[in-house]
């Protein structure tokens, strides 16, 4: 009984297992396709649509956009998240509930609406659409991510190093640039690694704003119009590898330090 | 004792250790606002305003090309009278509640087992792997389904090799390629949560159940499912959330035969151009969304601890 109870688990587990990782398989396998057409029979594996990608200036322009947009909006979106999460773990402010509430707002709004609204709000304003807008949504979205996941970092230790660092004569600004932020760490670089992620794969919200320079995911989502292409599996198992690869580097860098601390 | 620095303790007396520390707490408020500023700020001038702004201009009406700029709640009445709306959101709803069910019977037993019968130093490691396609791009996770689904694709051609049907399947634009699509993605994201809330279980509960004579069955029943019920319903909000907030999926997968309420506001934004309407329809789905919040909210206060 038992023993058919733990092999049932098993089949359970591995079907999940296949179940999800069924479509990423078939993605990888086909866009070895040396064909035109990404599904079976599998005649490959030819390189032909990985130099298809690399060839493909548009494609390679909007990859070059979504590194720019992740990278410049993580980078914005962590530094005004450390500094909210600062003032309000470190200074008695009144209404601090309203403002963390404030903050993490976004989350509980869908992408799409937060980028219609400012869609809007550029269109009555005058503002031209383009990357920078796109930017400022995935600010937006990742704001409150690197808020929550800072303020969860700070203890009460941390606030006694930098009492002593301001009894010692530093200056607030040394404080946190020489005290804070590197105790900090783990912390920030989790919500960096996090929000660059996400902005790199965010389509709606950069669908919605950006007009003649588009990120990846918009770009692929023009090439989905052209119908099942190999180019594209070989193009998503890139930016499958480049994600994988920020975990990985996630899991090495952030969450072995706060593992062996 | 409080000291203050400016006149040192001999000379101290109590008034001016108020007044000193006053100034200090004024100074302390003072950088707080100077460092919070920025990101309320920021949130306020991005994230309130374009809401506002989307609730004033969902009071607008599209008339031909141009934009009446005046109140109106036309655009409300036109969501209740004309059927296609309704039947996107009862689509939407549909769809949404499949997938948060069949996702939740899915994960639980799965992360039951990488929980409990896992060994401890595999876990972090079976874990990751169980969430590693949650890195791919969310528009091409979609396209990859397409794929598999395919009239050629993988699931057809197998099927077809074993003899179990003759013609292949129409299975891409339909719901059942949708909510595939979805119960991918939250399997994943549930299956981490529910882990999550597994592992707070502290086991000694599950070993005082056995103690007092319960069976594994009535231990689950009994202890486990109980105990992270909070943490499945926290997971099933964030699931229907993101689930009746999507487009990319059901525009891909679903295709154009039945609408959900975001491919049906994205269309405001092609043919027309009718930013209104868009706006209407966006304030009725946040609207949807708060009142699944409450819901929610409220079950979890209302539940005996």
């Amino acid at each position: 009984m038992r023993r058919v109870a733990s092999l049932a688990g098993i089949v359970y587990a591995a079907a999940i297992y296949g179940f999800v990782f069924l479509p990423v398989a078939v993605l990888v396998t086909f866009s070895f396709q040396s064909g035109r057409l990404p599904v079976p029979p599998f005649d490959g594996p030819s390189l032909r649509w990985y130099g298809e990608v690399l060839a493909d200036r548009d494609l390679m322009a909007a990859l070059a956009n979504s590194a720019l947009v992740a990278v410049g909006s993580s980078a914005v979106a962590v530094v005004l998240g450390f500094l909210a999460a600062h003032a309000l773990a470190r200074h008695r402010l009144p209404g601090a509930a309203w403002q963390r509430a404030l903050l993490v707002a976004p989350l509980t709004v869908s992408t799409l609406i937060v980028g219609l609204g400012l869609l809007m709000l550029a269109g009555e304003l005058g503002i031209s659409k383009g990357l920078l807008l796109v930017g400022v949504g995935h600010v937006v979205l990742n704001m409150p991510l690197c808020f929550a996941v800072i303020f969860a970092g700070m203890t009460e230790a941390q606030r006694s190093a930098e009492r002593a660092a301001r009894d010692l004569g530093a200056a607030e600004v040394a404080v946190l640039r020489l005290v804070t932020a590197p105790m900090l760490a783990p912390p920030i670089l989790a919500a960096f690694f996090l929000s660059v992620t996400f902005s790199w794969d965010e389509f709606i919200v950069a669908f919605l704003l950006s007009r003649f320079d588009v990120t990846l995911p918009v770009e692929i989502w023009s090439l989905l119009r052209s119908g099942l292409t190999p180019e594209t599996n070989a193009i998503g198992s890139i930016v499958f590898l480049v994600s994988i690869g920020l975990v990985v580097l996630l899991e090495l860098t952030v969450f072995r330090r706060v593992g062996r601390t | 004792m409080r000291r203050c620095r400016t006149c040192g303790p001999s000379s101290c007396n109590a008034d001016s250790v108020t007044a000193a520390s006053n100034i200090l707490e004024r100074r302390d408020r003072r950088r707080g606002w100077v460092m919070v500023t920025p990101a309320l700020g920021f949130a306020a001038l991005f994230f309130v305003a374009p809401l506002v702004t989307m609730a004033v201009v969902s009071t607008w009406t599209k008339v031909g090309a141009a934009t009446v700029r005046a109140w109106d709640l036309s655009n409300y009445a036109a969501f209740f009278a004309r059927p296609h709306f309704v039947e996107a959101l009862v689509n939407s709803l549909q769809i949404t509640a499949i997938v948060t069910v069949v996702s939740v019977l899915l994960a639980y037993p799965f992360a039951w087992i990488l929980a409990m019968r896992v060994p401890a130093r595999w876990q972090r490691l079976a874990i990751l792997l169980a969430i590693l396609p949650f890195w791919t791009s969310y528009v091409v996770r979609s396209y990859a389904w397409l794929l598999v689904l395919s009239r050629g694709g993988v699931v057809n051609t197998a099927l077809m090799g074993l003899g179990l049907i003759d013609a292949p399947l129409e299975m891409s634009a339909t719901r059942f390629a949708t909510v595939t699509g979805f119960v991918h993605f939250f399997v994943m994201l549930l299956t981490l949560t529910i882990y999550a809330s597994l592992k707070q279980l502290p086991p000694n509960y599950a070993r005082a159940a056995a103690d007092l004579g319960a069976g594994p069955v009535r231990t689950f029943w009994h202890v486990v499912l109980p105990l992270t019920l909070p943490g499945v319903m926290v997971g099933a909000f964030l699931t229907f959330v993101l689930c009746i907030g999507d487009y990319v999926t059901p525009q891909i997968l679903g295709g154009n035969n039945e609408l959900v309420l975001p491919q049906v506001i994205m269309l405001q934004l092609g043919r027309r151009s009718d930013l209104p309407m868009a706006g209407a329809l966006s304030i009725m789905l946040m609207a949807v969304v708060t009142l699944a919040y409450l819901l929610c909210a409220r079950w979890l206060r209302d539940r005996p601890a």
